[in-house]
């Protein structure tokens, strides 16, 4: 039983297609990622999932409400952590998640308990009233993740989750992801271009180019669809998008943005 | 229920910017200064140069012209906050929770007057000590908050439209200063509009900075102006709510 699922997905800005008839399906509990070189449409395709743009065609359904009709309904059972830092560096740990507890209609009696609780899960109980400006790259991923998931969402999404983080920074953050998947079934669709991230931690990825599907299943078919018992998530991605690559490359948007991240992670 | 859920996420919103300001007030001390140096150099040689027909006391005068002006200028340039925001990541992340857009838009806007009450506060002082004639009736001092509220609001609105419709802080610092100016200039804050030419007066009144400071001017000197108060608090009311409903459909648009 699918808890999301696309359906002809596209978007297009102007002349150009950022994602075109994007068919996937993801499982209850699964952890899914969308893999590709920048520019292939793996944010676009995340911002219109979590409502933020609408689709240009096609549509798409989380716990079957529609992306184009149902989008507060939507808002309701995900959570989002943009691929920039997105927790306010002004305020502590504990105003950032109170506030979004009250964003999401966290009863005020089990506010309080509910931020504590996610501060514990991630592991930053001792920090949470410090300005999150005083906080290292690693715990800041992990502050975001807690603010998105204090509604127990049905659906975690995380654009490129370890951007920036040094390799003890992203270890931490991906096995707090992993906890919370397994805790609480959340079901976590990510974005990333870390081939070793997501062959160690999914149950499947889709891989696009230029907007379309290049194809999905898991990181252990799809190594073994190119016949070489040795290849690896790299070689699969560099199989099926190595004739694009040469031409696409990174839009100075995408180059700025990774920047900035990687700068305010110091 | 959808009524309250818009001004319960509205206050939310509000809280948090205030929050900001609690953990850093340096900004709102720094804001101070302007308006202060205006009453202190401009007012007093102004009033020497007695160039207004009729008026007797200029700095009576022209002190609710400047606390509209701080408003002005603390607000119109409010809007670039969510140009630094998107480039953050905030927006994207707030605008995927539950939470109606205009109300997001709004809980800003009151973010931005209740940034100019200890400007108010600054310039009450001042105004004592340059011997204002000020109207103290709990009645007259609601009414400026109100009315300092809703100039706030639409400014602040005014100026996140821009914000939205221009994308880079380049762009929106280059109209904001195009447009402080002009909205000041052709206003009633430092002269009355009854000496401009003719040409200047019509743009004069279709600016609602010359109705908050015409209410202004009744309620705190307590000497009825050009236009009644509920005239002047009806056009601030309805430019506020039209900006506000333009600002919740433009503000998604910021991150695209």
């Amino acid at each position: 039983m699918s808890i999301l699922r696309t359906d002809k997905l596209t978007r297009a800005f102007g002349n150009f297609t950022a994602v075109d008839s994007l068919d996937i399906a993801v499982a209850k509990g699964e952890i899914f990622a969308l893999l590709g070189p920048n520019g292939a449409g793996k944010s676009t395709a995340l911002k219109m999932l979590t409502t933020l743009l609408p689709p240009t065609s096609g549509d798409a359904y989380i716990n079957d409400y529609s992306i184009r009709t149902q989008t507060n309904e939507i808002r309701k059972i995900i959570g989002y952590v943009p691929q920039m830092l997105s927790a306010d560096g002004s305020l502590t740990a504990f105003e950032n998640l109170s506030l979004f507890a009250k964003l999401y209609d966290i009863p005020s009696r089990e506010r309080k308990q509910r931020v504590h609780e996610a501060l514990k899960f991630m592991g930053l109980e001792n920090f949470e009233h410090k300005l999150v400006k005083t906080y290292s790259g690693g715990m800041i991923r992990r502050l975001e993740i807690a603010q998105s998931t204090l509604h127990q969402p049905s659906v975690l999404f995380l654009d490129e989750p370890t951007t920036g983080l040094d390799p003890i920074g992203r270890k931490v953050v991906w096995e707090h992801i992993v906890a919370l998947q397994k805790q609480f079934s959340t079901t976590i669709l990510f974005t990333t271009h870390l081939m070793e991230e997501a062959d160690e931690i999914c149950s499947r990825v889709a891989l696009m180019t230029r907007g379309k599907l290049a194809i999905v299943g898991s990181p252990k078919e799809l190594k073994a669809s190119l016949g070489d018992s040795e290849a690896t998530l790299d070689d699969v991605f560099i199989h099926y998008t190595a004739d694009k690559l040469a031409e696409s490359g990174s839009s100075f948007h995408d180059v700025s943005v990774e920047r900035k991240t990687t700068r305010r992670l110091g | 229920m959808g009524v309250i859920n818009f001004f319960r996420k509205t206050f939310v919103i509000a809280e948090l910017e205030m929050r900001k300001i609690f953990h850093d007030p340096t900004e709102i001390i720094m804001r101070a200064i302007q308006p202060a140096l205006w009453l202190l150099i401009f007012g007093q040689v102004f009033a020497r140069m007695h160039a207004i027909p009729g008026q007797t006391n200029y700095i009576d005068f022209m002190t609710p012209g400047i606390l509209a002006q701080s408003v002005l200028f603390v607000s119109i340039f409010s809007g670039i906050a969510i140009i630094w925001e998107r480039d953050l990541g905030l927006i994207h992340k707030l605008l995927a929770t539950p939470t109606p857009r205009a109300s997001i838009v709004l809980g800003k806007a009151i973010s931005a007057g209740l940034r100019t009450l200890p400007i108010v506060v600054i310039i009450y002082l001042l105004a004592i000590l340059l011997g204002v004639h000020i109207d103290w009736s709990p009645l007259s001092l609601l009414g400026v908050l109100v009315m300092i509220m809703l100039g706030a609001i639409f400014f602040s609105t005014f100026s996140l439209i821009i914000a939205c419709l221009v994308k880079t802080r380049e762009r929106f610092m280059g109209i904001g200063q195009l447009l402080t100016m002009p909205l000041f200039f052709a206003s009633n804050a430092i002269y009355p509009t009854e000496i401009m030419p003719g040409w200047l007066k019509v743009i004069s009144h279709m600016n609602p900075l010359t109705y908050m400071v015409d209410a202004l001017r009744e309620m705190i000197t307590g000497v009825a102006s050009g236009f009644t108060l509920s005239f002047d608090f009806l056009v601030l009311l309805i430019a506020s709510v039209l900006f506000v409903a333009i600002g919740g459909v433009l503000y998604k648009r910021v991150i695209i």
